[in-house]
């Protein structure tokens, strides 16, 4: 189970194209990662709301090609 | 879903307060996200019920799916989802978490 990180960067931004999305392989093993995603999206919605727009942007891919992505969001 | 898998969770976060899902258990978490939330109830002396989601196995895909969040761990306090592992450690750090332990009428370390 491993994921490039181009490809999560490019389905959170498929989803939420004025985001700016960071993330950072955080052992490089591409399987840990964490992401800092600001997008005007979120505005309004509460962080479980907001987390779940990432999580959706995935695919399902989250908890299963994915194991670990730090979700960080702002405003 | 299975009806006795929701029932179960159903139970769980009805009759405790306070519920984590989990891997491992509260003194031995078998997951470093599992382990931050343990860490972040037990620095606030909450006391929580630590529900292992590896004994069980449709438990497991069945809190993703009650919840509509992918991954474990996740928290309740009073029948409502709280978050996962990232949300609980930045209401920490915040301080909005201890106002909704407050508001509930939760015990924790002022």
């Amino acid at each position: 189970m491993a994921m490039p990180l181009k490809e999560i960067e490019t389905l959170i931004k498929e989803a939420l194209p004025n985001a700016i999305v960071e993330i950072q392989d955080l052992v490089g093993d591409s399987n840990h990662y964490s992401a800092t995603i600001t997008s005007s999206d979120f505005s309004g919605k509460s962080k479980i709301e907001q987390h779940k727009m990432v999580y959706n942007s995935l695919k399902g891919k989250m908890g299963n090609e994915l194991h670990a992505l730090t979700i960080k969001t702002k405003e | 879903m299975d009806q006795q898998v929701k029932d179960l969770i159903n139970n769980e976060i009805t009759n405790n307060e306070v519920c984590l899902f989990m891997k491992g258990t509260p003194g031995a978490p078998e997951c470093g996200f599992s382990m931050a939330i343990s860490n972040t109830l037990k620095a606030l002396e909450v006391n929580y019920k630590g529900i292992n989601v590896l004994e069980n196995e449709s438990l497991r895909e069945g809190i993703k799916e009650f919840s509509d969040w992918p991954t474990i761990p996740q928290l309740y306090i009073k029948n409502e989802f709280i978050g996962g592992s990232d949300i609980v450690k930045e209401i920490y750090e915040n301080g909005e978490l201890k106002k909704m332990l407050e508001n509930k009428g939760i015990n924790f370390k002022k």
